[in-house]
C-alpha cells in the first residue's frame, strides 16, 4: 500500500446528465464511459493494478457506469426474501417480555400464566437460559472506559423500558403476543436516569453499580500547548453549545431472525438481519457457550440498517438458545413499538465548543467537551465509546486548526441503548463546526463563504492538530461549486426579494469531509479489543467461465451486488452477467466485517479487486502451458486470455475445462480448480470523501413550517463505481441528515417512558418533507485504495444538518434568534419569528 | 361461519373459514377472525412480496389493491377483504419479465434496499390507474403516503412520472393507430389497459 499522492488535489468534475450520471435505463452493455470528460492521468479508476494481468482499457468498461442494479428484478417482483420471509417446518414464533418501567430491580418473575396460553409452546427467563453476557470492551483503562456486561434477557435489574425480559414462544405470533401480555414482573423502582444532567449529578442513582458518575467513557486528547493563551489572546472566540435530539436509524425493516438447529451439520443457523455476520456468529457462540464452527449466521436480504444492525442484538441470541432448547426453529420478527421503544437508538449528544480566530477569520483554536448520551448499555463489538471517541478524533474536520482541546463523555442512562447511527457523531460535530464558522463570520464581517475559503485545508497530505492525515480531496472546489451554482441560479437575488417582501429565505452550507475505509489501523487506534479493518474475499470460477465472488461485506440496499460485480467484472475482462456477487453467509467465508462506516466499496471492493486479480494470474499461467508460450506475452481479455504478438487466444471455457474436468494438461505445481481469496486492509489513516452541501429554505410564521426550496450537493468520493448508486446513497442520506435537523426526536419523560411508540409520534418525513437534491460531482481518485474509490455510504447524512440549521439561522439573522439544537421544531421557529415582531 | 379448533396441545381457537380472491385466483381458509389480511397474504398463502413495516397504516410497506383502490393490508382482517378483488405485487409481472412500472423504479434506481418497494408500486398502480393524467407534483403528493427510509423519494417520484408519461405515450399512439417503438427499450410496448391480464374490480373505472 503507498500513501497518498502529495501535493495540491486535482478533482475531475463531472456535470448532471453527463454519462456519469446517465438516465438511460437499465444497462446490460456499458454505456458511454466517462473517458471523454476525464483527463487522461485520472480518467481511469484509480492506480493500475501491480500485475500485468489486467485487461486492456477497452475491455474494463464497467466501472463508472451506472450499470442496472442486479438486486432489482427479485425485488421489485416480490420475490426477495427477507427474513420474515422464511418459513421453515415446525417453525415457532417468538416475543418478549419486556421491561415496563425503566430503572428497578426485579422482584418477581413469574411466567407460569404465560406458559398456560393457547398456542404457547415455552417461556425462558434469564435462569432457564443462562446465557453469558455480551460485553463489549476497549483496552482503557478504568479512568477511561468501564466495561459493563449486557444480559442477552435482563436479571435482578432493567435498566429501560423495553429491556428484554423473557422469551415467549408459541405456534404462531399472535399467540406470542398473548403469552407476552400473561407475564407477571414484579419491580421494585429506583429512581430512573433520564437525561444528561442526571447522570452526572453529584449522588446520581447508579445504571450500572461499576460505573460511576454513569460514565462509561472518559477521555481527554490533544490538548494542544499554549491553548489558554490562544484563547485569551484571540480577537474573536465564539462559542457554540448544541443539543441534538435521540434518533432511530430506522430501518423499515426492523430487526428479527430465524433461528434454528441443523442435525446434520451440528450448527445452529441463524438466518438474521445484520450488517455484520461474523459478529454475530462470534458472539452467539461465546453467549452459548459453542465452538463458534458450530454456529452460521445466513442473513437474508435486508431491509436497509444503517447502524441499527451493525452490532449484535440480544434478542437473536435468545431465540438462538430457545431453538436449541426446543428443537425447533424460532422466529422472531420485532414489531414497530419495539423497534422505536427497544432497538438501539443513536444521535443524542450534546456538545459546547469554542472556537477562536484571529481578525482575518483565520481559526486559531478549538476546544470542546462533548457528552453522549448512551444509554443503557455498550453496544458490540463497538462500545459506547464509539460516538465520543470519533467526535473527538476527527471534529477538527476539514480546516486547518492548529490548537485543538477535547474532553469527551460517554454516559449511561435508563434509556434504550444506541448503535452507531449512519454518520456516527460527524453530523453533530460538523454541524458545530459549520455553526462557529458562521457565527465567526458575523462577528468578523465575513461572508460565510469566504471565512471557510481561508480555513479549507488545500495541500493534501495534511496532517492535522488531531493526528489524522488527509489523503487529496477537493474541499475547496466543491466549496467554490456549491457556492456558484447558488448564486447562478439566483438564490441570493431571490434572499434580497423575499426579504423586501416580509418573507424568511435563509441561505446555509456545511462543508466536511467523511473518513471511510477505516482499517484495522484506525480502529486499533481507538483502542477496541475487537479491531474491525480487512475484509477477505473469494473469487471461485466454475466451468462454464461464470464467477462466484463472495465478500465478508453485507449489502443492506447500497447495492453490493451490482458496483462488486462492476469491479470483478473489470479486473478479469468479464461479462457482468457472468458475475454473481454473494455475501451474508459466514460458511462461505473466512471472516468479514460486515457493512456499517462506508467501508464495503473501499475496502471490501479492493479485497475483490485484489482476487480477481489473483485469478487472473492463474487463468494466464495455464493460458500459457496451453499457448506454449511465457505467461508474460499473455493478457487478459474479454472472457478470454490472449496473445496480443499473434492474436491467439484462450477462452475461459476452455481454461476451466481445463482446470477442473481435464487437470492432467495442467501445468506442473498448478492446483486444480479456478479459485483465489484476497484480503485488504487499510494501514494508514483511511480515504477522505468530501462534499459541500448548500441549502435554501423559507421560514413560515404562524406554522414555523421550514421549506428547503433548494438543495445543492457537491461531492466527491473519488471514483464513483456506478454513478447512479452513488447519487442514491447522497440522496437517502441527505434526507436522514434532513429527519435529523427537522423533524425526528424520540424524548423520555422523567419516568423514563419513551415519548415515540408509534410513528404517530415519530415523525418520518414523506416526500413532501424532503426535497429534490441536486447532484454535482467531482472526483478526486483515493490512491491507496485498488479501485480509487472513497465510501459514500454515510456522507448526505453528515452534511444535511449543518446545512439546514446555517439555512435556517439564516434566515432568522434579522430576528436576532440563533437556534443550535436539532430538530427545530416548527414551534421554535414560530416563536423566533414572533419575536421579528 | 366459524369453527372451534381444538386439541389436546392447544385448546380451543376460533377459526373462521373465509375466501379470498387475489391476483385472479381463489383461496379458501381456515383462519382465525383476528388475523390481518396482511399476515393471511403473507403467511397463509405464501405471497410475501407485501411487506409488514409498521402494523398501524402508517409506513404503507403492506400496502395492496383492493378493487383497484390501495389500501393497506395490515389495517384490514383478511375477514373484511371477502368479495373483492385483491392484488398485490407479485401480479405485477408482465407475462415472464418486469411490467413497466416495476422496469421505471429500477430505471430510475427508485429502490436501494427494496423493503418498502412493493407498497409504493401498489400505491402507483392503484394511483396511475384513477390518474393517469398526473402531474409530478400530485405524484409527489401520493408517493407521501408512504415511507421509504433508503431514497429520499426523488427517484421514486421520477420512476413513477416516467411510467406514466410512458403510458400516455403508449396510449396516444394506439388512439393514432400506430405502434409506438419504446425509445429505451426499442420493444413495442402496447398501451397499458391492453395489457392488463388480472381482472381488477375497479380499476376498470378509470380506463
Amino acid at each position: 500500500m503507498t500513501g497518498p499522492t502529495p501535493g495540491p488535489a486535482t478533482p475531475v468534475r463531472r456535470e448532471p446528465g453527463e454519462p456519469g450520471k446517465s438516465r438511460e435505463p437499465e444497462v446490460t452493455a456499458p454505456q458511454g464511459l466517462l473517458d471523454e470528460d476525464r483527463p487522461a492521468e485520472t480518467a481511469r479508476p484509480g492506480p493500475e493494478h501491480s500485475g500485468h494481468t489486467a485487461p486492456a482499457r477497452e475491455d474494463r468498461p464497467w466501472i463508472g457506469a451506472s450499470v442496472g442494479r442486479r438486486e432489482d428484478p427479485r425485488l421489485l417482483s416480490g420475490n426477495g426474501q427477507f427474513t420474515d420471509d422464511i418459513d421453515l417446518p415446525g417453525m415457532l414464533h417468538a416475543q418478549f417480555v419486556r421491561s415496563t418501567v425503566a430503572h428497578a430491580r426485579i422482584t418477581a418473575l413469574d411466567l407460569t400464566a404465560v406458559r398456560q396460553v393457547p398456542g404457547v409452546v415455552a417461556a425462558f427467563d434469564a435462569q432457564d437460559l443462562s446465557l453469558a453476557d455480551i460485553t463489549a470492551r476497549l483496552g482503557r483503562p478504568l479512568t477511561e472506559f468501564v466495561p459493563t456486561g449486557m444480559p442477552v434477557l435482563a436479571r435482578e435489574k432493567v435498566r429501560y423500558a423495553g429491556e428484554p425480559l423473557a422469551i415467549v414462544v408459541a405456534r404462531d405470533a399472535y399467540a406470542a403476543e398473548d403469552g407476552v401480555e400473561a407475564a407477571r414482573v414484579g419491580y421494585d423502582s429506583l429512581p430512573p436516569v433520564v437525561s444528561e444532567e442526571q447522570a452526572l449529578a453529584p449522588d446520581a442513582p447508579l445504571v450500572h453499580d461499576e460505573a460511576s458518575a454513569n460514565t462509561l467513557l472518559d477521555v481527554s486528547m490533544f490538548a494542544t500547548e499554549g491553548i489558554d493563551g490562544t484563547f485569551d489572546e484571540a480577537p474573536c472566540v465564539v462559542h457554540v453549545e448544541t443539543r441534538t435530539g435521540r434518533q432511530n436509524a430506522l430501518p423499515l425493516e426492523t430487526r428479527g431472525v430465524v433461528a434454528g438447529w441443523d442435525h446434520r451439520e451440528e450448527q445452529l443457523v441463524l438466518r438474521t438481519s445484520t450488517q455484520v455476520p461474523h459478529q454475530v456468529r462470534t458472539t452467539a457462540a461465546r453467549c452459548l457457550g459453542l465452538d463458534e464452527r458450530a454456529v452460521r449466521v445466513v442473513v437474508p436480504d435486508m431491509g436497509g440498517g444503517f447502524g441499527q444492525k451493525c452490532v449484535v442484538g440480544r434478542e437473536e441470541i435468545a431465540a438462538g438458545a430457545a431453538a436449541i432448547r426446543l428443537g425447533r426453529p424460532v422466529k422472531w420478527i420485532e414489531d414497530r413499538k419495539d423497534a422505536l421503544t427497544a432497538a438501539f437508538l443513536a444521535r443524542e449528544q450534546h456538545y459546547d465548543v469554542r472556537a477562536a480566530f484571529d481578525a482575518e477569520g483565520h481559526i486559531l483554536g478549538l476546544d470542546a467537551a462533548v457528552v453522549c448520551d448512551m444509554g443503557a448499555y455498550s453496544c458490540y463489538p463497538f462500545t459506547a465509546g464509539i460516538e465520543p471517541l470519533m467526535a473527538s478524533a476527527e471534529m477538527p474536520g476539514v480546516y486547518k486548526v492548529p490548537a485543538y482541546r477535547v474532553r469527551a463523555r460517554a454516559v449511561t442512562t435508563n434509556k434504550a441503548p444506541t448503535a452507531p447511527y449512519r454518520g456516527v457523531s460527524r453530523p453533530q460535530y460538523v454541524m458545530v463546526m459549520e455553526r462557529l464558522f458562521e457565527r465567526a463570520a458575523r462577528e468578523l464581517k465575513l461572508e460565510p463563504t469566504e471565512i471557510r475559503r481561508r480555513n479549507l485545508i488545500t495541500q493534501f497530505p495534511y496532517t492535522g492538530v488531531n493526528n489524522v492525515t488527509y489523503d487529496p480531496g477537493s474541499y475547496l472546489e466543491s466549496l467554490n461549486l456549491c457556492e456558484s451554482v447558488l448564486k447562478e441560479e439566483g438564490w441570493y437575488a431571490a434572499k434580497e426579494t423575499a426579504a423586501a417582501q416580509g418573507r424568511h429565505l435563509g441561505i446555509g452550507y456545511s462543508c466536511f469531509s467523511e473518513r471511510t475505509g477505516y482499517g484495522s489501523a484506525a480502529f486499533a487506534q481507538r483502542k477496541m479489543e475487537v479491531v474491525p479493518g480487512f475484509d477477505i474475499s473469494e473469487v471461485r470460477m466454475d466451468t462454464s467461465g461464470a464467477l462466484v465472488v463472495t465478500t465478508g461485506t453485507m449489502s443492506h440496499g447500497q447495492s453490493h451486488e451490482t458496483t462488486l460485480a462492476q469491479i470483478a467484472a473489470d479486473e478479469l475482462g468479464l461479462d457482468i452477467g457472468k458475475v454473481r456477487i454473494h455475501q451474508g453467509d459466514t460458511d462461505r467465508i473466512t471472516y468479514g466485517w460486515g457493512t456499517f462506516a462506508s467501508r464495503s466499496v473501499a475496502i471490501g471492493g479492493s479485497a475483490v479487486r485484489l482476487a480477481a486479480g489473483k485469478l487472473g494470474e492463474k487463468l494466464i499461467a495455464i493460458a500459457a502451458s496451453v499457448l506454449e508460450v511465457p505467461p508474460d506475452e499473455l493478457e487478459l481479455g474479454p472472457g478470454l486470455v490472449r496473445r496480443p504478438a499473434d492474436g491467439r487466444t484462450v477462452s475461459y471455457e476452455e481454461l476451466a475445462d481445463i482446470a477442473y474436468l481435464k487437470s492432467h494438461l495442467l501445468p506442473k505445481d498448478t492446483e486444480p480448480g479456478l479459485t483465489a481469496t484476497a484480503s485488504f486492509d487499510v494501514l494508514n489513516d483511511g480515504t477522505f470523501s468530501n462534499a459541500t452541501h448548500g441549502v435554501v429554505v423559507e421560514l413560515h410564521e404562524g406554522t414555523g413550517q421550514v421549506e428547503i426550496l433548494r438543495y445543492v450537493c457537491v461531492e466527491d468520493c473519488g471514483v464513483a463505481i456506478n454513478p447512479k448508486v452513488v447519487e442514491g446513497q447522497t440522496r437517502g442520506g441527505i434526507a436522514q441528515g434532513i429527519a435529523g435537523a427537522l423533524f425526528e426526536q424520540v424524548t423520555y419523560d422523567e419516568q423514563g417512558a419513551p415519548s415515540a411508540v408509534s410513528f404517530m409520534e415519530y415523525k418520518v418525513p414523506t416526500a413532501l418533507e424532503i426535497p429534490e437534491v441536486s447532484i454535482h460531482h467531482l472526483e478526486t481518485p483515493c490512491a491507496f485504495t485498488e479501485t480509487g474509490a472513497k465510501g459514500v455510504g454515510e456522507g448526505g447524512t453528515i452534511g444535511a444538518p449543518g446545512a439546514v440549521l446555517n439555512a435556517v439561522n439564516d434566515a432568522l439573522l434579522p430576528t436576532g434568534v440563533e437556534l443550535d439544537d436539532t430538530p427545530v421544531t416548527p414551534q421554535t421557529v414560530a416563536a423566533a419569528l414572533e419575536h421579528t415582531s | 361461519m366459524t369453527d372451534d379448533v381444538s386439541t389436546p396441545e392447544h385448546p380451543v381457537r376460533q377459526q373462521q373459514l373465509i375466501s379470498l380472491h387475489v391476483n385472479g385466483e381463489a383461496h379458501e381458509l381456515l383462519t382465525e377472525p383476528r388475523r390481518t389480511l396482511v399476515d393471511v397474504l403473507r403467511h397463509d398463502l405464501r405471497l410475501t412480496g407485501t411487506h409488514v413495516g409498521c402494523e398501524h397504516g402508517i409506513c404503507g410497506a403492506c400496502t395492496v389493491l383492493l378493487d383497484g383502490a390501495p389500501v393497506r393490508a395490515c389495517l384490514m382482517f383478511a375477514a373484511q377483504a371477502e368479495g373483492s378483488e385483491i392484488r398485490t405485487v407479485e401480479s405485477l409481472a408482465d407475462g415472464g419479465g418486469l411490467g413497466d412500472l416495476q422496469r421505471a423504479f429500477s430505471e430510475h434506481h427508485g429502490l436501494q434496499c427494496g423493503f418498502c418497494t412493493p407498497g409504493f408500486l401498489m400505491l402507483a398502480e392503484g394511483f396511475l390507474a384513477e390518474r393517469p393524467e398526473a402531474s409530478k407534483e400530485e405524484i409527489r403528493e401520493v408517493v407521501a403516503s408512504n415511507l421509504c427510509r433508503c431514497t429520499g423519494y426523488q427517484t421514486i417520484v421520477e420512476a413513477i412520472d416516467d411510467c406514466a408519461a410512458r403510458r400516455r405515450a403508449a396510449l396516444r399512439a394506439r388512439v393514432e393507430g400506430t405502434a409506438h417503438q419504446d425509445e429505451n427499450t426499442s420493444e413495442t410496448v402496447p398501451p397499458r389497459a391492453a395489457c392488463e391480464e388480472v381482472p381488477c374490480g375497479s380499476t376498470t373505472r378509470s380506463r
